[in-house]
């Protein structure tokens, strides 16, 4: 049973915490700036850890990564922790979409778009959820059609789009044939943000955050190589993506600050309120999953470090967090009073930031079912999507709700 | 970093799942609610296994392994509701190894059977080392041992008391002094062990009344030792009842698969899927906790409270709920002595109440992390 680094893990994080210290003037705080400057001295500082070889870090050599592995990640971002600066702004670049490139994407592709993603110069957004398509990801409706000359046409609309308004592209899920079963008809697109016909509206989350969109697209005119992986083929490539998603999470979790001794120290500024039998039951019920999710995230690595790839039942982790950070802010509000929810405080943006991190990624309910049949084997529940065709099942649908909407009640 | 079981560990684990599997312990956990008498003596189960010196070091006849190698043995025989008298031998054990007692060598053999007679340390509210009191949730004071050596008081509950050789009992000192770790024989004067049965059978208990009893000191054992060894039965407790909640999930999980209503297995039905799946995330989390505590138990002893009562507090927590749902996923069955539901039912039950119980393991997961602050 062993935490510490291996000798040469020690050298690299040594190497990296070196290279931070001198550095760190350069990376951008976060005080009074508007959201521009932000997000141009972020590129900055993106480029700039890329340089250093500290972003991509699991990408091939030959693709402008470091060839290393997710072990090597966690370090760097331990490290970046650490030293107080922020990360990459492009994380559903790098962490998700690049991978997925480089998974599924041809040569042209992956040395057109890999090295602007590395370093920020063009940013990317994943255009994969719509208003009927969350965490059923393979009901999308997104159309996007064959023209005579190899090119597509796209039409529909995306939604919970983070960066998007600052994006140069997105990784866009499409379906490609209404008349085969759902999961079969859809494509993964290459989509530049600023071709006719895309549209992006922001959308504020509950905290008041601009950076989630909806985008619109209205017949956007593809050509024959924005297409990444087979056609048809869409549902193995989102498939690929998700998996770096749950993978990203995970390795990043340590970064959402959701730590025990956070919260304990909220507590232990107030003489009556640590002293107080409820409050102690309900830092303590809270503070062991967080505890817990740290040490299962050390057992993740570990067995990342035995070359295991880890499974659904990492989405575990995503949960207790999830649960034991709304108690914990609930908690901080209950001992605060009304003050822990003025506008700028730390809890109230925390407060308000959870309900949403309950189903980004998939909701709870979800995440059980997958952690069910995939961990513990259980059957599904019986399907109605199975089989038919995409259209044929839509108008099910239509026709099942209408009967619904007819039946009474109020 | 590397978390995973070892060769040895893999070896000790199931060596200690192929010894408790040539008793039916879960059986005999059932006929020892009528009659406590048929409940095997395990006993010699353990001894021939090693598991009494576990952790005595080598020089002193034991396997010199670490905390988690214990739990490893714990988590097996919880799964199997072994009454193995572990629980009580191995923190006393540890502490009379550490303590130089010219008994650890019976200890680690096991010829001589120990028990700790535990007491909490203080706390960041509570300043006094206490006991469980024989009712009530208000807490007593510790043992004391007064100027001539003699020990007077009570401490109530223990585990694994009856029939103990050797208790290791934690007192203070009539003369204020730190708190000591003293040393008697189970049959000696003035020392009475009341037997106690509750609810699970398969739990041996007792009422440990001092009166005058006088025994020996053990050097070199102080306040934080005996700190740790509290944390140590802790983290034990929590593994024994994570091994009944892995017991408790297959079960379950097993019967979602087979019983079929409307038409399809129930564990095709959200409600019950859920249900498991939640197990399963409280599991995972008591098993994390308890890898932190054999972790600090070794690199850390500073984290080791903190580890150590979070994972008994999880274990705990996740016995209760599977322990529930094992019963509810089976419906009326079982919820009858037709299945062995009602025993894991019952050993959650008395094992949440055990040794300052969950809601203390919880209240010093905050104490430490307040006292941190």
């Amino acid at each position: 049973m062993d935490l510490s680094d291996s000798p040469e893990q020690a050298k690299y994080r040594a190497k990296v915490r070196v290279w931070l210290q001198e550095h760190r003037d350069e990376a951008p705080v976060f005080a009074g700036q508007d959201e521009q400057e932000s997000i141009a001295a972020r590129r900055d500082w993106q480029r700039t850890l890329a340089e250093a070889g500290l972003a991509g870090v699991t990408w091939p050599v030959e693709l402008g990564g470091q060839g290393l592995g997710a072990v090597e990640q966690v370090i760097v971002n331990q490290e970046i922790a650490r030293a107080g600066v922020p990360g990459i702004l492009d994380v559903i670049g790098v962490g998700m979409l690049g991978p997925t490139l480089i998974a599924h994407g041809t040569d042209e592709q992956k040395n057109r778009y890999l090295g602007p993603m590395l370093h920020a110069d063009e940013v990317w957004c994943q255009l994969f959820s719509e208003p009927a398509a969350g965490s059923d990801l393979a009901a999308v409706q997104a159309r996007a059609t064959p023209q005579d000359d190899g090119g597509w046409r796209l039409s529909g609309q995306k939604v919970w789009t983070t960066n998007a308004h600052f994006a140069s592209f997105g990784l866009l899920l499409a379906r490609t044939d209404p008349d085969v079963p759902k999961h079969k008809g859809l494509t993964m697109f290459i989509v530049p943000m600023d071709d006719e016909g895309v549209t992006v509206r922001p959308l504020r989350k509950l905290s008041g955050e601009p950076d989630f969109n909806e985008v619109f697209f209205d017949d956007v005119a593809l050509d024959a190589d924005a297409v990444c992986g087979p056609v048809g083929g869409g549902w193995g490539t989102a498939l690929t993506t998700l998996m770096f998603e749950r993978l990203t999470i995970g390795l990043g979790s340590e970064a959402m600050g959701y730590r025990a001794e956070r919260f304990a120290q909220g507590i232990a500024a107030d003489a009556h309120a640590r002293r107080y039998p409820e409050v102690r039951r309900r830092l303590g019920e809270l503070s062991l999953e967080l505890l817990a999710v740290k040490f299962s995230g050390y057992r993740t690595l570990s067995a990342l470090q035995q070359g295991q790839i880890p499974g659904p039942e990492s989405g575990l982790a995503k949960i207790t967090t999830v649960r034991a950070a709304i108690e914990a802010g609930d908690l901080m509000a209950d001992v605060l009073g009304p003050e822990a929810l003025e506008a700028d405080s730390e809890w109230a943006h925390m407060i308000s930031y959870l309900p949403g991190l309950k189903s980004a990624g998939g909701t709870e309910e979800i995440l059980r079912n997958t952690v069910g049949e995939r961990v513990l084997g259980l059957p599904p529940e019986p399907r109605l999507d199975k089989g038919i065709a995409f259209s044929e099942l839509r108008a099910k649908e239509r026709e099942a709700a209408a009967a619904l909407s007819g039946s009474g009640g109020s | 970093m590397n978390l995973e079981l070892t060769d040895e560990q893999e070896f000790l684990r199931d060596a200690a799942r192929d010894a408790l599997s040539r008793v039916k312990t879960v059986a005999a956990a059932r006929s020892a609610i009528e009659d406590p008498s048929t409940l095997p003596d395990l006993w010699p189960t353990a001894c021939s296994a090693g598991w009494a010196g576990l952790l005595v070091c080598e020089e002193a006849g034991g396997a010199g392994l670490g905390a988690f190698d214990a739990m490893l043995v714990m988590m097996e025989a919880g799964r199997v509701l072994a009454g193995v008298s572990l629980l009580g031998h191995l923190p006393a054990s540890e502490l009379l190894d550490r303590g130089g007692s010219s008994s650890v060598g019976d200890v680690a053999e096991g010829s001589a059977r120990a028990c700790f007679v535990a007491a909490r340390p203080p706390g960041d509210v509570v300043a006094a080392w206490t006991v469980e009191a024989s009712s009530g949730c208000v807490r007593v004071e510790a043992p004391e041992l007064d100027a001539e050596g003699r020990l007077d008081g009570q401490v109530c509950w223990v585990v694994d008391a009856p029939g103990a050789a050797v208790l290791v009992v934690v007192a203070t000192q009539a003369d204020g002094g730190g708190p000591v770790a003293v040393v008697i024989d189970g049959d000696a004067g003035g020392v009475s062990i009341e037997p106690v049965v509750r609810y699970d059978a398969t739990r041996s208990l007792g009422h440990v009344t001092f009166a005058g009893a006088s025994g020996s000191v053990l050097q070199g054992v102080g306040a934080s030792e005996l700190a740790s060894a509290w944390y140590l039965a802790q983290a034990l407790l929590g593994a024994e009842s994570l091994g009944a909640v892995e017991t408790a999930l297959a079960t379950s999980v097993s019967y979602a698969k087979e019983r079929f209503t409307f038409g399809r297995a129930i564990g095709s039905y959200q409600a019950v899927k859920h249900s498991l799946v939640e197990i399963l995330r409280l599991r995972e989390n008591a098993y994390s906790l308890l890898v932190y505590a054999g972790w600090a138990y070794q690199d850390a002893p500073d984290e080791f409270p903190l580890a150590a009562s979070a994972a008994r507090a999880a274990a705990g927590h996740a016995l209760d709920y599977a322990s529930r749902a094992l019963i509810s996923v089976h419906g009326g069955l079982g919820a009858t002595w037709e299945h062995d539901a009602p025993l894991f039912f019952r050993r959650a039950q008395l094992s949440r109440r055990l040794l300052g119980g969950l809601g203390d393991a919880t209240d010093r997961v905050a104490g430490e992390l307040l006292g941190a602050a």
